[in-house]
């Protein structure tokens, strides 16, 4: 039952004048602008895109500021602002061989097409501070060089010429893809609702189950075929128009995981694979997306399911933060009536185990004194 | 005539194209510069709205839904009677409006040259070295192996 009980607003409207303050902060050090933190924190704002599931820099770089750095919190609002506008439609679905590459690594081949393209990586600095950044001087241009503009084909693509690896995941030629935005979760789910769903997924928890799988929670022995990292440009269908009309591009991390399989009576050995898609620059996530979308694949191939990170269910169900954070954070709310409830109950009990201890008080005394 | 068409369309498709990549800022600019007429009758718009983005599992498989980005759209009429469009990633109204009434100046015979001179080609020219500038950043963080000789023989 719910009791309504009226009081606060006062104290509410005050808090919430209170956050505004110190969200500002001290007056005398200057206001943070929304271009400053999508030029500057802009990992942060890409992770606040994937996880808010909405590609759009700036509203990431205010919901950063309004929730005072809060990743969760930034999160949580981009995803209430996406539920106020309309929706045009799906876009066809992008083409990753055509990116225009800032970063592609392999782990798997040293000399592919294209050649393995560093970018901009923490991989190989010192994490040592620095304190000339604290100093804010002055940053030389990066250097350029020269170079054809060579076709970059996917590693997936060199290893499927030998047959040596599984092709990329088709389905069904009249299957339409699930969107987890407009149908409740349903279990067993189909591979393309899992992506989905891990694509908007916590980058902690997914980073967490993907190192379970290769500390021996599942062990699917994975190489990172490639990482590339680069834009990728948008179309959309629309009536009014005689081709698909060109939106623009986004910047998207893949990863492609290259997974050991030894194959079965049915299937001859070759490699298994991974995916990984995210928004934004975050290879991080893509990885952990990737080890964790092949954990996922377990029944697929008739691997046993042991461990959290193969479980479908449990992992699709806790991966979205934002359902998580309500939950999780709806405890510290008034339940004043439940727990009046509670504390009735436990005051009952309380005294009917008084009242049985004193009942035997009494019987040992009186045993005793006879 | 089929060939003609279909060449016009790809044109077309190539200005939309360069509009919606360029900032609303260059826009702005090389219009004023160019005096592009700026008068046009809303039939929709400027409006922001959603689209999913599509991957493909694997890289070149099924299509999956990866997430949401925010497009603003326009559709306006010139006096002379031609309907422009405008689509493009992010919330800049501005932009919108200004793509669109490009994209109908475009289908004017007599406006297309001035649109493409004064407009599309000095955006392109800045798109395509923008790109050629992060190709080349990119293109020093290419790893050159080289291998070593250890021992004698």
């Amino acid at each position: 039952m719910y009791v309504a009980v009226k009081g606060g607003e006062a104290a509410i409207a005050n808090a919430h004048a209170l956050l505004a303050d110190r969200r500002r902060g001290d007056r005398s050090v200057p206001a943070l602008r929304l271009d400053q933190i999508v030029e500057q924190l802009a990992l942060g704002v890409d992770r606040v895109m994937s996880e808010g599931s909405l590609y759009d820099c700036e509203l990431a770089a205010l919901a950063i500021v309004q929730a005072r750095g809060d990743m969760i919190e930034a999160i949580f609002l981009v995803r209430a602002y996406r539920t106020t506008l309309p929706r045009f439609g799906y876009t066809k679905a992008i083409d990753t061989g055509a990116m225009l590459v800032e970063r592609r690594v392999s782990a798997t081949y040293k000399d592919l097409p294209g050649g393995q393209l560093l970018g901009p990586t923490f991989d190989y600095t010192h994490r040592l501070l620095d304190p000339e950044l604290a100093a804010g001087g002055d940053v030389a241009e990066p250097l350029q060089r020269a170079s054809e503009a060579d076709a970059m084909p996917r590693v997936s693509a060199i290893l499927a010429r030998e047959g040596l690896i599984e092709p990329d995941g088709d389905m069904s030629q009249d299957h339409i893809p699930g969107d987890i935005t407009r149908e409740p979760l349903e279990f067993p789910m189909a591979r393309d609702i899992r992506l989905q769903a891990l694509s908007r997924g916590d980058e902690g928890f997914l980073l967490a189950l993907g190192y379970s799988t290769q500390r021996g929670y599942a062990r699917n022995h994975p190489f990172v075929g490639e990482v590339r990292i680069g834009e990728v440009e948008l179309e959309l269908d629309v009536p009014e128009l005689p081709f698909a009309v060109p939106l623009g591009s986004v910047r998207v991390t893949e990863c492609q995981m290259v997974n050991q399989f030894k194959g079965s009576a049915k299937a001859p050995p070759q490699f298994t694979r991974g995916y990984g898609l995210v928004f934004g620059q975050s290879e991080r996530k893509a990885m952990a997306m990737a080890l964790c979308d092949r954990a996922l694949r377990a029944t697929e191939f008739g691997e046993d399911v042991v461990a959290a990170a193969q479980d479908e269910e449990f992992v699709i169900s806790h991966t979205d933060n934002v359902q998580a954070t309500g939950f999780v954070e709806h405890l510290k709310l008034p339940h004043y009536v439940d727990f009046q409830a509670e504390l009735d109950l436990v005051r009952r009990m309380r005294a009917e185990h008084d009242a049985r201890e004193n009942a035997g008080r009494a019987e040992e005394k009186r045993e005793a004194a006879e | 005539m089929r060939g003609q068409e279909a060449r016009d369309q790809a044109e077309r498709k190539a200005v939309i194209a360069t509009l919606a990549q360029s900032t609303g800022d260059d826009i702005v600019r090389l219009w004023n510069e160019a005096g592009l007429p700026s008068e046009a009758e809303f039939l929709r718009g400027p409006e922001t709205g959603l689209v999913t983005v599509r991957g493909r599992i694997g890289g070149g498989g099924a299509p999956f839904n990866v997430g949401e980005a925010t497009v603003t759209r326009a559709t306006v009429r010139l006096a002379s009677g031609e309907v422009g469009h405008c689509y493009a990633l992010g919330r800049d109204k501005q932009k919108a409006k200004l793509a669109a009434i490009a994209d109908a100046l475009w289908q004017d015979p007599t406006r297309r040259n001035e649109v493409e001179t004064k407009l599309i080609a000095p955006l392109q020219a800045a798109l395509a070295s923008a790109r050629e500038r992060r190709r080349a950043e990119t293109a020093a963080t290419k790893v050159d192996f080289f291998t070593m000789v250890r021992g004698e023989d």
